[in-house]
């Protein structure tokens, strides 16, 4: 067993509060990964499960053992870094048996150990070499190595793939996982990157200037984000907000254009009359035939990716842009009017002044 | 220079070759001097080597010049263990002064990098009075420590140092301690090995700069066996009325050249290294 839970974790810098209590359980083998934009204090939560900054107020315990005052070595933790912190004059041999031999571990076992890890990271071959004679996804790999051959219990990534290049950062991405899925140790994953976060995490904790605003599987903060800043942050494009009230009966919300959305939901009927953002995401329009009921969309210009094509347009008589995304290939011309339906279900609705989900 | 023109390469050669001229001419007079004798270099002074070559050198590092009291031999190791003691001990100071300054945080911490940078302005000059006076009262005259402590202490290489450890990427010092490295350990297991190079440069400028010293082993020393070889040859000079030898002089001048070169040629990879480039 080797849990994590962070209860009501500050963090100040001077007289700047960066961190704003933050509370999350981590259970034994779970992959969490910590998403947000930079500057959100992601990194600085994990530097606080990894003792490299001091916790100003709350807790952090790993296997239900407060670990607030305890060094770095002491926590039973290993960590990734962004740029590998590989030692560079030392063979991989050595960067990966280096914490090892600081533990005082017998020579045979450090051998055995760092062999089987080089093994499972296909590391064996270069064991001899120094670190600046690797490539950028091998250094990656060393770095993980030199956290698997501790067998800790919890493993901490800060951004470990953004210095790779797209290709390899993919790559990397599966290898990750399938190492996870084979070693199932705890992992906290910190990343700006939603498609890591999409695949690599059973759990996000979406982070938003010291807060966190949602704490959820994938699929839950895809779907049903709590607050208007993770349904931004998450999916790309990002979703469409618009401007609109709830119709007195609650039954359907007027959006900018004219358009009128019916409205699904038992929890609106009690909300007429309120002012709130509705968000919808370009994937969820739907070309239709010209209807009645239908909103209409004023082609402004058109992104062909291939798989999907992106159409940039506005409602009659509105300024906003709003960006659709259409499967397969279409081609329209500027101002052509499309003509388009949501299905409710796929409709999000926040509350103007507090941005929480209704 | 991929231009071709034949008077260009011309002049730059006969520039080349003058100023070389212009450097290596008085060590050619030094070492011709010190091959001839003492009669031959003051009647007239010639041209070519002569062949006292091994009688001049032996006399100079085994006897010793007249009214010295000390030969060339003791003077040479003298020097020899004030250059080094001087280099590895303002190497040592100014790593862990460095090494202070860039990953602790204390008070004052900036209030004491400045000061030991406002030192760089004051040479060894500046201070030798107050200098004189702590080493006579704490019984240095004369003496290996008293040639050495006082020079040991180097704004520039814990400058040069710091400046270095600056560039280190803070997670390495963050993964050591993760991975369990004490900051001593830190100290020797990474940083160290990565300095390798700033310190083999900077070895060879405090090793010259410690051989090269003149004002201060001649005020603190009076006894003849801690005379350091650049004293000596003062000495040598200082004979008053009589005659000065000329060709031992002469031959202790171009033996005093031959360990800072010979440091220079063997560490000239490592210095050069470690002045353009940083291992990381």
């Amino acid at each position: 067993m080797s849990d994590v839970s962070l209860r009501d974790v500050y963090k100040s810098f001077g007289s700047t509060e960066v961190i704003h209590g933050i509370s999350c359980d981590i259970k034994d083998g779970e992959f969490i990964v910590l998403l947000g934009p930079s500057g959100c204090g992601k990194s600085t939560v994990l530097r606080m499960v990894a003792g490299l900054e001091t916790i100003t107020k709350g807790e952090v315990a790993i296997d239900g053992k407060i670990v607030n005052r305890l060094e770095p070595a002491d926590r039973d933790i290993a960590m990734v870094f962004q740029n590998y912190a590989l030692y560079p004059h030392m063979s991989v041999f050595k960067n990966m048996a280096y914490g090892l031999k600081i533990r005082r571990m017998p020579k045979a076992e450090i051998e055995k150990r760092v062999q089987v890890a080089a093994e499972i990271l296909e590391l064996t071959e270069f064991l001899d070499r120094k670190p600046r004679q690797l490539s950028g996804g091998q250094r990656q790999r060393v770095a993980m190595g030199r956290c698997i051959v501790r067998e800790p219990k919890v493993f901490l990534f800060d951004e470990p793939l953004s210095n790779l290049d797209a290709k390899l950062r993919v790559q990397m991405r599966l290898e990750l996982r399938n190492l996870h899925e084979r070693l199932k140790v705890t992992s906290i994953y910190v990343t700006h990157d939603q498609v890591e976060a999409m695949t690599l995490g059973h759990r996000l904790v979406v982070i938003n200037s010291g807060y966190a605003e949602q704490i959820g599987t994938p699929l839950d903060v895809y779907e049903k984000p709590a607050t208007k800043f993770v349904a931004g942050f998450i999916g790309s494009p990002a979703m469409n907000f618009l401007n609109s009230r709830i119709s007195s009966n609650g039954q359907s919300t007027e959006i900018p254009g004219g358009f009128r959305l019916a409205l699904n939901d038992e929890k609106m009927l009690s909300q007429g009359g309120k002012k709130v953002t509705i968000g919808i995401r370009p994937e969820h329009f739907e070309l239709t035939e010209d209807g009645a009921d239908k909103i209409q969309l004023i082609v402004d210009h058109v992104e062909l990716l291939g798989a999907d094509t992106l159409v940039h347009g506005r409602f009659p008589r509105d300024k906003n842009l709003l960006t659709i995304r259409l499967p397969d290939i279409h081609h329209f011309n500027q101002k052509t009017v499309l003509s388009l339906s949501i299905s409710t279900e796929k409709i999000h609705i926040f509350d103007r002044e507090t941005g929480h989900r209704i | 220079m991929v231009e071709h023109r034949p008077w260009l390469t011309f002049i730059t050669h006969a520039v080349l070759i003058l100023g070389c001229l212009l450097i290596a001419l008085p060590i050619y007079i030094t070492f011709v001097a010190s091959t001839h004798t003492l009669d031959e270099i003051t009647t007239s002074f010639p041209i070519l080597p002569g062949g006292h070559l091994i009688e001049n050198y032996s006399r100079a590092l085994t006897v010793g010049p007249r009214d010295v009291g000390a030969t060339v031999g003791t003077m040479m190791l003298n020097s020899l263990i004030m250059a080094m003691g001087i280099a590895f001990g303002k190497i040592f100071i100014s790593l862990l002064a460095a090494y202070a300054i860039v990953y602790f945080k204390f008070p004052f911490r900036m209030f004491f990098f400045w000061l030991i940078f406002i030192t760089l302005m004051l040479p060894v000059e500046v201070r030798i009075l107050p200098t004189y006076k702590v080493a006579a009262d704490l019984k240095l005259l004369d003496s290996y420590p008293g040639l050495i402590l006082p020079l040991i202490a180097s704004a520039t290489a814990t400058f040069l140092f710091r400046q270095f450890f600056m560039t280190v990427p803070d997670e390495l010092c963050e993964a050591a301690r993760i991975d369990g490295a004490g900051p001593i350990r830190f100290f020797f297991d990474v940083l160290l090995p990565m300095s390798r190079t700033s310190i083999a440069a900077m070895f060879v400028i405090l090793f010259i700069y410690g051989w090269n010293q003149y004002l201060w082993p001649l005020l603190i020393t009076t006894d003849e066996s801690y005379y350091t070889l650049l004293i000596g040859i003062q000495r040598m000079l200082a004979v008053g009325e009589g005659q000065a030898e000329w060709q031992i002089i002469m031959a202790s001048a171009m033996l005093a050249m031959i360990p800072p070169v010979l440091v220079v040629i063997f560490m000239q990879k490592q210095f050069v290294r470690g002045m353009i480039e940083t291992e990381k």
